[in-house]
């Protein structure tokens, strides 16, 4: 997936850890996942950030899919072997530095992570 | 006739199957993966099943998933599966992740791996014959 290699450059450009940088494109390459399999597919977009002296990583993912009509919930799911709406969230969520999700059932989700150096 | 990309390949260590995984694995390898390493322990009747991911600079869900599933298949079919050298960083982004990888053991090195595994005189290579020993 690609998506992976932009985001594993961008994480070294910024100068990230190389455990954030493991983190951040795992919880990448789940979000892309989500995308395409609940979402219908959908786009990524991802760039550097330069907050106050700190370098980081931002990339967001959106889709026209069902939605997510509970985020809460989806977040709080477990990691199960069965496939559930949502899942991954929650595992994403915990990978990164900062996540926002935004989601209007039978319009599309967006889902914005940023992972700092 | 390659069905979606390169095939995995699997290698006949002795009484073991070693696959390594070094590329990015999309779905349909995935599936041919399973499908190929099936084959291949009823084939040589092997019980013991190595896999390689020290190559892996990630493993999510999907990988976990096909790990998991390829660990169960092997049980089915009575091999061991052990996963080799995972990265630490990818180690400590399964936990975090929260990805359990039921059925699935674990080994640091392929030495320690293959000490987890069957020996040599467990094994019978898929010879179905009965021993043809006479007598009692």
């Amino acid at each position: 997936m690609r998506a992976r290699h932009v985001v594993r450059q961008l994480a070294l450009d910024a100068g990230l850890r190389l455990i954030d940088q493991t983190k951040l494109v795992t919880a990448v390459s789940e979000l892309a996942r989500n995308t395409v399999v609940h979402g219908g597919g959908g786009r990524m977009s991802a760039g550097l950030l330069e907050q106050g002296g700190r370098s980081g990583v931002w990339a967001l993912f959106e889709d026209e899919g069902p939605g997510i009509s509970d985020i809460d919930q989806a977040l709080q799911q477990g990691f199960t072997t069965g496939d559930g709406l949502g899942l991954g969230l929650g595992g994403a969520k915990r990978l990164v530095h900062e996540f926002s999700a935004r989601s209007v059932p039978g319009e599309g989700t967006a889902v914005r992570v940023v992972s700092w150096r | 006739m390659s069905e979606g990309g390169p095939r995995i390949p699997i290698l006949k260590l002795g009484h073991l199957l070693l696959v390594t995984i070094q590329v990015d694995m999309h779905d349909r390898m995935a599936v041919t993966l399973q499908e190929d390493l099936t084959g291949r322990i009823v084939e040589t009747g092997a019980r013991g099943v190595l896999i390689d991911i020290s190559g892996l600079e990630l493993v999510d869900s999907f990988i976990g998933r096909m790990l998991a599933d390829i660990a169960a298949m092997a049980r089915v079919l009575d091999a061991t599966t052990v996963v080799v050298g995972m990265r630490p960083a990818v180690a400590i982004t399964l936990v975090e992740l929260g990805l359990a990888l039921p059925g699935v053991r674990t080994a640091l090195t392929v030495e320690r791996g293959m000490a987890l595994l069957p020996g040599p005189g467990d094994t019978d290579f898929g010879n179905a014959r009965e021993d043809e020993r006479t007598g009692d």
